[in-house]
């Protein structure tokens, strides 16, 4: 990642890169939230950062005064890349606004209910236990990159039909695009294109070969009466790749990375497992990793400042998670907070289509951990790293624990 | 008590259903609805209340209540 100048003041010139910030954010949520409450930096392209509860609900509500075509805050690739303009950063419906949101939203919606992913839970299941297989004689492993990394990924991977063996190439493909290439426009335009590639190769091979996946099936449907295209279809692979993977892995991460340096908490839930429903809420509310953009379409007031045209907000859902106006004990971990009403998922139209497979995959991921390694610690407290940006989790996270 | 969802409202979260399985489920396109016209047998009352104060649409409304609010 570039090199930039330190933040002289976050009001007027935060960094959502800077590694500090990524590392722990809630001073400069606290700070911001008390004297702003609605932050501003010309830095990566230039963007608003509200900090507040009230004001993430009231903006999502701002439909299309505030866009969601450009949910990425640096400038998009397109400014560096003509051809890529047309349909190259389609992720509908996540890139979508009203009307056309509603029914491209709804052709995704049935793969994702409680129902619908309950079905992936013996795959999820399977994966988990066979990756702690392959680390738990050692005694230690990298948390992150061994398992909370390989589990989102392999389950969306189940979900496309996508051959296992290249889990690792998508893998990378998506860092590139999302973490290494927020930083490096050149890194993100070649990964974008490659993922659009695979995509348009998988789709024409399904149309040819339909099967029983997801691909299979979304060209099965129609939109507006009409069959759904190949662009479509690929859109929408190219947004449950990029928003399915490095998300969830960094809940697990992030989840896993509290356990393994709070023992009061690790050996409470350890002890009555029949918190992992709250505790796992509260894990997403308080390392909530996503923060998408929008950008305004037209003036608008909001409380101290004016979005200008062309402006881009970042929703900052993780900050919100945090505003004492709403929740009590805000910068604590409560493993049974009862009344949560977090938006780690977002809010609004917009809300996270696979929040229902998130919640599964983290629920199976912590308890196949919990079963088999009830105890563990950080090995290596300074070799942590997280990833910061829009999407922030811990990258490497090496831990130790009784082998065997 | 008798609850309702709005279903202009409520964006699918399903936090509904995964407190309270007994009185939400879901439609084929992860919208909830309230199982048995919203009503609330006595005993579910306060699983109620805690699928009102956790959704992150306010999409849940308790209609009359017989016992009490919080």
């Amino acid at each position: 990642m570039k090199k930039s100048p330190p933040v002289a003041d976050w009001a007027t010139d935060y960094d959502i890169l800077d590694p500090d910030y990524a590392k722990d954010p809630l001073p400069v949520w606290r700070d911001l939230r008390a004297r702003c409450p609605i932050a501003h930096s010309d830095r990566w392209g230039g963007s608003w950062m509200p900090t507040r509860y009230e004001d993430m609900q009231a903006f999502v509500k701002m439909v299309p005064a505030l866009s969601s075509k450009e949910p990425i805050v640096v400038p998009p690739v397109k400014a560096f890349d003509p051809e890529l303009d047309q349909h190259g950063t389609d992720a509908p419906p996540i890139t979508s606004d009203p009307p056309e949101q509603i029914p491209i939203r709804r052709l995704i919606l049935p793969f994702f209910t409680p129902k619908a992913v309950a079905e992936h839970r013996p795959f999820t299941e399977a994966l988990c236990a066979r990756l702690i297989d392959g680390f738990i004689d050692q005694g230690s492993c990298d948390a992150a990159v061994q398992y909370a990394q390989e589990i989102p990924s392999r389950v969306i991977g189940h979900m496309l039909g996508i051959d296992p063996a290249r889990n690792d190439e998508f893998v990378g493909w998506v860092r590139n695009v999302l973490e290494f290439g927020l930083s490096d426009p050149e890194i993100r335009v070649k990964y974008r294109r490659v993922i659009r590639g695979f995509f348009a190769d998988m789709v024409a091979e399904r149309r040819a070969n339909p099967g029983d996946d997801l691909i299979s099936q979304l060209l099965a449907k129609k939109l507006g009466g009409e069959p759904v295209t190949d662009g479509m279809v690929i859109g929408m692979c190219n947004l449950l790749l990029v928003a399915g993977i490095d998300t969830t892995w960094s809940s697990i991460g992030a989840a896993l990375w509290h356990f393994s340096c709070h023992p009061g908490d690790r050996r409470r839930l350890a002890g009555e497992p029949e918190l992992f429903p709250s505790a796992i809420e509260e894990m997403l509310r308080f390392y909530s990793p996503v923060t998408m953009a929008r950008v305004a379409t037209e003036e608008i007031q909001a409380g101290n400042v004016t979005f200008k045209p062309g402006d881009r907000v970042l929703m900052n859902f993780p900050a919100a998670n945090h505003d004492p106006e709403i929740f009590d004990r805000p910068d604590e971990v409560i493993l049974d907070r009862e009344r949560n009403r977090h938006i780690a998922f977002g809010v609004g139209i917009h809300r996270c289509a696979g929040s229902n497979l998130a919640r599964m995959e983290m629920d199976v991921a912590l308890r196949a951990w919990f079963a088999r390694i009830p105890e563990f610690e950080l090995a290596d407290p300074d070799a942590v790293t997280w990833a910061g940006g829009q999407v922030r989790g811990p990258r490497n996270l090496p831990v130790r624990f009784k082998a065997g | 008590m008798r609850i309702k969802v709005d279903p202009e409202i409520c964006q699918g979260h399903n936090r509904c259903c995964a407190l309270a399985p007994e009185l939400f489920d879901t439609d084929d396109y992860g919208a909830a609805y309230a199982l048995n016209d919203g009503a609330v047998p006595e005993e579910l009352a306060e699983k109620a209340r805690l699928a009102v104060d956790n959704c992150p649409e306010f999409a849940i409304s308790i209609l009359d209540e017989s016992g009490g609010d919080d």
